[in-house]
């Protein structure tokens, strides 16, 4: 008892620490003992048996567990999720007058067609500028995490030749991918679309021509520094002209910035350059996600 | 249109058992990644398209590239062909 009670351990820790071969370890047990003991009594028969057992019998146990365990979350969600209101209940507190001065002010008030845009970064522009931190601070610590010394900055990274088709496709597909990007930025505020989207396709842009072209080409143009500058401004902008904004309509004061008329591409005042800002942002950390997972370096 | 709902939803389905079912790491990643395409369809048909638009840049491109990348690193830690700029 005492033996399979040590074996259940020991497979146990093996599991923990990641080595997930239990079959390949009950297989290594057993000719082991059966080569070096010919002859066996029957208790030791019976031992070996239960050691392999034992281990058979853990296996059994723990995918028992882990399929109980993962029933039991599924019975709570789902109790959980009986208790939401129907879907499509006019009475439902998703619908109160929030979402109907969104949908009767919105144009009236932020100028911005794309009543999206409007609330993300006009009524609820703290939350926009919330989550660009958010991506910020994803940012840093990845480069604390990932970014190399200078000593030992690779000096054998050698852009080995990359493959011809690749390198065809992305002449054509980069541009295209960059002022889709761009026009998504731009037109935030008429059609779908807005600095994330814009700035996400933007950063898979530059990222296909990073590893189409090799990072050093990449690396001339977009630098650790100009990265960082754009994003250090495109953050002061936003805090600032948000502060701007908040402070004079939290005090009633007008804010001076002319609406334009809606479905100009200048219009809806501060909703176009926050867009910029945000993209600007976005683009700059998918970029360097991808510079810092794959060379330790921007 | 519904039929083709439900056909969506159903290689939602397949693509998320597929992902826990599949033992190659590789193609997890990139049955993640027809799982997202398949989302941002789903995201155009529920008329919302600025999400699709993220959904298929961010889901589909970023994050599998980030995948195959920290992948690559991971392999390359295993063969033990690394030099010291790999221990960190």
């Amino acid at each position: 008892m005492k033996t399979m009670k040590n074996k259940i351990t020991a497979v146990f820790k093996k599991f923990i620490d990641g080595d997930f071969d239990i079959e390949a370890k009950e297989i290594k047990v057993k000719p082991e003992i059966k080569s070096e003991h010919k002859e066996q009594s029957m208790k030791e028969r019976y031992l070996i048996w239960h050691d392999n057992h034992g281990v058979h019998s853990f296996k059994t146990i723990y995918a028992g567990c882990s399929i109980f365990v993962c029933v039991t979350l599924a019975v709570i969600l789902l109790y959980t999720v009986s208790y939401l209101p129907a879907y499509g209940n006019p009475l439902n507190p998703a619908n109160n007058e929030v979402s109907d001065r969104y949908t009767e002010f919105g144009l009236e008030e932020t100028g911005a067609v794309n009543t999206v845009a409007g609330m993300i970064l006009d009524y609820r522009a703290f939350d926009t500028f919330g989550e660009s931190a958010v991506l910020f601070v994803a940012a840093s610590i990845v480069m604390m995490l990932l970014k190399k010394d200078e000593k030992k900055r690779s000096k054998h990274l050698e852009d080995h030749s990359r493959d011809p088709i690749i390198k065809h496709i992305a002449q054509v597909i980069v541009p295209c991918l960059l002022i889709f990007g761009v026009y998504l930025v731009l037109n935030g505020h008429l059609s779908p679309g807005g600095g994330f989207s814009g700035g996400a396709v933007m950063g898979a842009g530059l990222i296909l021509y990073s590893s189409a072209f090799g990072y050093r080409k990449a690396s001339k143009v977009i630098t650790d520094k100009l990265l960082r500058n754009i994003v250090f401004v495109s953050f002061c902008f936003y805090a600032v002209a948000k502060g701007y904004s908040f402070f004079t309509g939290a005090n009633h004061i007008p804010t001076g910035i002319p609406l334009g008329t809606a479905g100009n591409i200048i219009s809806s005042g501060l909703i176009l350059p926050l867009n910029i800002a945000v993209g600007l942002i976005v683009t700059c950390t998918m970029y360097s996600f991808y510079a810092l997972f794959n060379k330790g370096e921007i | 249109m519904i039929v083709f709902e439900l056909i969506l939803l159903g290689f939602l389905i397949f693509c998320s058992i597929a992902v826990s079912i599949s033992k190659s790491l590789y193609s997890t990643v990139v049955i993640f990644m027809s799982y997202s395409l398949v989302m941002s369809l789903i995201w155009i048909i529920l008329r919302s398209p600025d999400l699709a638009i993220t959904e298929a840049a961010v889901g589909a491109g970023v994050t599998t590239i980030l995948f195959f990348i920290t992948l690559k690193n991971i392999d390359n830690m295993k063969d033990g062909n690394t030099d010291e700029n790999d221990e960190e």
